[in-house]
């Protein structure tokens, strides 16, 4: 493939230089020149007036993907239960299976899981492989990239799914280096192109302020992984009558799985919820809290709505709370169903983290807060008299007016 | 703005920029409110090599002139003027060094202060010897090869916390000025103790203290010069450290500066930001050229003292009483434009208009330049 | 030991969006930095080496080597890595690299790291500022078939033989031994990168930085750059952002009542 620009028609208006993305173009001497930072996105094509620029060998897929099948969903597991982020993606699976006419499949690894794993089947999947073995107690990825890699290979379907978790996204780039297919990281949207019957990822790049959709070409299965709490997780059959021909168990022998990672032990930090994603609801604090014991107050909000406290960059380098809790582009990228943010200003790069919510509640002193630019409701005042009589309000049940 | 800077110049800038973006800014407001020596900052600043800018080349440093200490301390007090105070109080305490001592001396101290790895402080000022140096109380007193130090120096900066002091004692208590010697006395010598840290209007994470000398024994050797020569050694040292006060001023206003722009345009009143009204336009038009008048005398100073001026006493007094004037009056107005917020601790423009206020007292006090300065210009004509 | 950092040059700010009338971008300050989260991949592996070398039990001098795929402009990021302690760099450029995704662009760093010889430690940030992926790290040690451990918090233990880490997971810390050589991405809890000092500067300016192509890497050209990819970007565009918010007036009371009745319907408090 190639990138051309046809140096009798290009007028150097650096209308091309505009739409780049990548800062790729430069105009030399009145004509644009791209340079190796081009991804062939062609927004530089749609931006010539005159038709200049050209992509070259762009639609050419070369091979014969015939034998490729169906939807796949990596149901992630912690311990011996599944986690959300599967079941969300079995919900999406379902309808690109529907749309391509194919089946659905989810695959589960661990040890003990096989009891739990059978709720998947709520959520419309056709098929379950099961690998259950003692090796696989914890998430460790050499040993799982393995028996995925093995199952992929011999069944072959066209699509794989998993969960954006910090486990998938180390797990699911070794399988599709193995397998030597593509992998998109993080979608928010997944289609099916309807003339191709290919799988259209469509990411956040530029911390959420740009959308890609990306293909994979020339490989099989077109992987992709999604942030949790992305996809809504619906259960559609309420009963999953007799499954026992719909579950397979892989036998796998223990002795080819041994894992290069020693794993000496665990840490949770005491008493305290540090995986923020997994919660429908993240009552955040800023630099507006002014130390780190009016925390507190949040984490008692918190509580009250069985959601987690996070913070923005600000209060963690103040250190009034721990890294984990770090929402934004350095720290974790949310989409719960309720974000509050309480004093918090809304640096673009905090905004970056948590935009996608469903619903953004700002606390903030002052109006002109950029937080109250992504906010669906938003209330000017002092979160200090706020908070504790929302707190009371939700506990007493008594209005206050 | 151009400033006509060499590229290691501008290097300076930066790394003091990122300092003050990084390290500075986060932590700033919480180290006012403890009043907490910014003892992390330092260290930043002594990995950064900028103490290396106060002293030359054979010893370790990697100065080249008072113009690069003032641009290092300019940045630095944009972001808190109480790291640039310990910053530049140790060069202060070092100048006496720089100016009056031996080649053994310097070769002993300098480069443990170049590498920042020790603090050195300047302790001329006593209860009753403020402005009035020649008053001084506290005596050295030969014995042998020692001196024995006995009195109080009070409100010294970085006091407790540096390890290399340069004290300031009669050694001739008749003599008046010319009974002055300075001497070098290390913390930890038997009979130096210090008071309790001052809890002051601003700079206060900055360390004030008292230094108490109770028949402290202080071996000859570390005598700067000669004895008698304290007043001269003093003096000198203020030439060249008054451009960095200056410097210091033209830092904390351009940070208000900073402040009051950023905030103008965002604060919104009768549906317009405020950036938009005349009045405030006029009043942040009237602080820039303030501060950049400030910063011209005040590089233009540095850079005349750089190339070896002798009589620089008039410039570098004038440099350090119109930029902390102006810093004052600056951050004063910068609080009137952020009005009720600027008023309140969230922001940061009502501690750099305490901190400002400093600029204006220490070092010797404005009126202090003005007799400098009137004195100067009697003495030697207008130009 | 040799430890290899492997950082990229980002836009300054993701504070882009297109222009949805004439379909260009505008860009505010889109200044190229170092990905911010290389900066504690850099730091750590500055780190590693000087308390190597601080250990007498260990003989062998160490040596960190930053590298970046990428146009010939980020020769100057390379050198802001020499300011902040690293030996050396080096700069993949060719064109035969562009519109790489993230299996090329393993591929085309782990050549590099075996043109190197004798790497011990491969560090990567957790993730790039623009791609957000986070996949080039095991990817590469895939393709090198060595171990990957993500999100590292804490380097608790290195010898020349073994890393001993602990990582950040979905709800606790892991902590993990890998025989080396393997690759490692860090967190920005691992440490707090210093500031370059006034020395690293003028080290910085002088240096040299040598610029590999594909054929000093030896490589065959339809593993590189988008022959060499698997995935394309179809299409780029900015989210549909239609956003209203509705500021909740009134006394403090009645500002909490409405929030109330809003968490309400929302089924959030009952």
């Amino acid at each position: 493939m190639e990138i051309k620009v046809n140096e009798s028609t290009c007028t150097g208006c650096s209308l091309c230089k505009g739409a780049c993305l990548y800062d790729a173009i430069e105009i030399e001497d009145g004509i644009a020149v791209i340079s190796e930072a081009c991804v062939f996105c062609g927004a530089c094509v749609d931006s010539c007036k005159d038709e200049s620029i050209e992509i070259i060998g762009l639609d050419t897929e070369e091979k014969d993907f015939s034998d490729y099948r169906g939807v796949w969903v990596y149901l992630e597991a912690h311990g011996n239960e599944l986690a959300d982020v599967g079941l969300e993606l079995l919900s999406e699976g379902r309808k690109l299976a529907d749309k391509l006419k194919v089946p659905l499949a989810g695959i589960a690894i661990g040890s003990g899981i096989e009891e739990n794993s059978r709720v998947a089947f709520q959520y419309g999947m056709d098929k379950l492989y099961i690998v259950d073995d003692p090796v696989f107690e914890n998430n460790i990825d050499d040993i799982f990239s393995k028996a995925l890699v093995q199952l992929i290979s011999k069944h072959k379907p066209e699509i794989f799914l998993a969960g954006a978790t910090s486990f998938g996204r180390t797990l699911v780039p070794k399988v599709a280096a193995i397998l030597r297919t593509g992998l998109t990281a993080d979608c928010t949207g997944l289609a099916i192109d309807d003339d191709k019957k290919i799988l259209l990822q469509t990411r956040p790049t530029f911390g959420g302020n740009i959308l890609a959709t990306i293909i994979t070409r020339n490989a099989r299965p077109q992987m992709a992984t999604v942030r949790p709490h992305v996809m809504e997780k619906k259960a559609t059959v309420a009963d999953i009558g007799d499954i026992s021909d719909k579950v397979i168990k892989v036998e796998i022998d223990p002795k080819n799985f041994k894992t290069k990672y020693k794993m000496l032990g665990t840490e949770t930090e005491k008493g305290e919820k540090i995986n923020i994603t997994d919660y429908e609801v993240i009552v955040s604090g800023g630099r507006g809290l002014g130390s780190g014991e009016k925390f507190e107050l949040l984490k008692e909000l918190a509580d009250t709505l069985s959601g987690v406290v996070g913070a923005s960059r600000a209060a963690v380098d103040s250190g009034w709370i721990s890294y984990p809790h770090q929402v934004g582009q350095t720290g974790k990228t949310v989409n719960p169903k309720i974000y509050i943010a309480c004093g918090i200003s809304g640096a673009i790069q905090h905004l970056a983290g948590m935009q996608t919510s469903d619903i953004i509640i700002a606390i903030n002193k002052d109006p002109n807060a950029p937080i109250f630019k992504v906010a669906n409701y938003g209330i000017v005042g002092d979160l200090f008299e706020i908070i504790p009589m929302l707190i009371k309000r939700i506990k007493d049940g008594k209005p206050l007016v | 703005m151009h400033y006509l800077l060499t590229e290691d110049q501008k290097m300076i800038v930066d790394i003091c920029r990122q300092i003050v973006d990084e390290r500075i800014k986060p932590v700033r407001a919480e180290l006012d409110e403890k009043a907490e020596f910014p003892w992390e900052i330092i260290k930043e600043i002594a990995k950064s090599d900028l103490f290396r800018l106060f002293i030359k080349e054979e010893y370790e440093g990697m100065g080249t002139g008072i113009f690069e200490v003032c641009l290092a301390t300019e940045e630095l007090s944009r972001g808190d003027l109480s790291v640039a105070t310990s910053f530049a109080a140790s060069g202060l305490g070092l100048i006496p060094i720089n100016v009056g001592g031996s080649d053994e001396q310097k070769k002993r101290f300098l480069p443990q202060l170049a590498s920042g790895e020790k603090l050195a402080a300047f302790g001329l000022t006593e209860a009753e010897a403020g402005s009035d140096a020649g008053a001084i109380r506290t005596t050295a007193v030969k014995d042998g090869d020692h001196y024995i130090l006995n009195g109080t120096k009070q409100w010294i900066t970085n006091g407790g916390e540096a390890d290399i002091y340069t004290i300031f004692a009669m050694t001739n208590p008749g003599k008046g000025a010319r009974g002055a010697s300075a001497i070098i006395v290390e913390k930890g010598t038997p009979g130096f103790e210090f008071g309790k840290k001052e809890d002051k209007l601003g700079i206060r994470a900055s360390a004030t203290r008292e230094l108490i000398f109770t028949d402290c024994k202080v071996p000859a050797e570390n005598l700067l010069g000669r004895e008698g020569m304290g007043f001269i050694i003093a003096m000198k040292t203020f030439d060249e450290s008054r451009p960095a006060v200056g410097a210091q001023a033209v830092g904390v206003a351009q940070g208000a500066l900073e402040e009051a722009l950023e905030y103008s345009k965002i604060r919104k009143q009768f549906g317009a930001p405020i950036s938009s009204f005349q009045a405030i336009q006029h009043m942040l038009a009237d602080m820039a050229t303030s501060v950049e008048a400030a910063r011209s005398l005040v590089y233009h100073t540095a850079r005349v003292i750089d190339s070896g001026e002798k009589n620089a006493s008039r410039l570098s007094a004038m440099s350090k009483l119109f930029a902390s004037d102006m810093a004052m009056k600056v951050t004063t107005d910068a609080v009137q434009i952020l009005a009720g917020y600027g008023y309140m601790r969230e922001y940061p423009v009502e501690k750099m208009m305490r901190d400002a206020k400093i600029t204006q007292i220490y070092e010797g006090t404005n009126q202090i330049q003005r007799n400098v300065i009137a004195l100067d210009m009697i003495k030697r004509g207008v130009i | 030991m040799k430890i290899a950092v492997c950082i990229k040059q980002v836009p300054g700010t993701v504070d882009i969006k297109i222009d949805p009338e004439t379909n260009t971008l505008i860009r505010q300050g889109m200044e190229n930095i170092i990905n911010p989260f290389d900066t504690y991949a850099v730091e750590e592996g500055v780190r590693i080496k000087e308390r190597l070398d601080a250990d007498e039990g260990f003989m062998e001098q160490s040596e960190v080597i930053a590298m970046t795929m990428g146009p010939p402009q980020a020769e100057e990021m390379l050198k802001e890595a020499v300011a902040s302690g690293v030996d050396r760099v080096v700069l993949l450029s060719d064109r035969a690299f562009a519109g790489a995704d993230t299996w090329a662009t393993s591929v085309t760093l782990a050549m590099a790291i075996d043109k190197l010889e004798d790497v011990r430690l491969v560090i990567f940030g957790k993730q790039t500022l623009d791609g957000d992926t986070g996949q080039v790290g095991p990817e590469l040690a895939q393709r090198m078939n060595i171990p990957f451990i993500g999100y590292v918090s804490e380097i608790m233990e290195i010898s020349a033989r073994k890393i001993k880490v602990k990582r950040l997971a979905e709800d606790r810390y892991e902590i993990f031994e890998v025989r080396l050589p393997a690759a490692i991405s860090v967190i920005k809890d691992i440490n707090t990168p210093r500031v370059p000092s006034l020395r690293g500067k003028m080290k910085a300016r002088s240096a040299e930085v040598p610029v590999w192509t594909a054929d000093d890497l030896g490589a065959d050209k339809d593993e590189l750059g988008l022959s060499g990819s698997y995935t394309q970007v179809v299409k780029i565009f900015t989210p549909k952002m239609v956003h209203d918010v509705s500021m909740i007036e009134g006394t403090p009371e009645e500002q909490v009542e409405e929030l109330f009745k809003n968490l309400k319907s929302l089924n959030i408090v009952s």
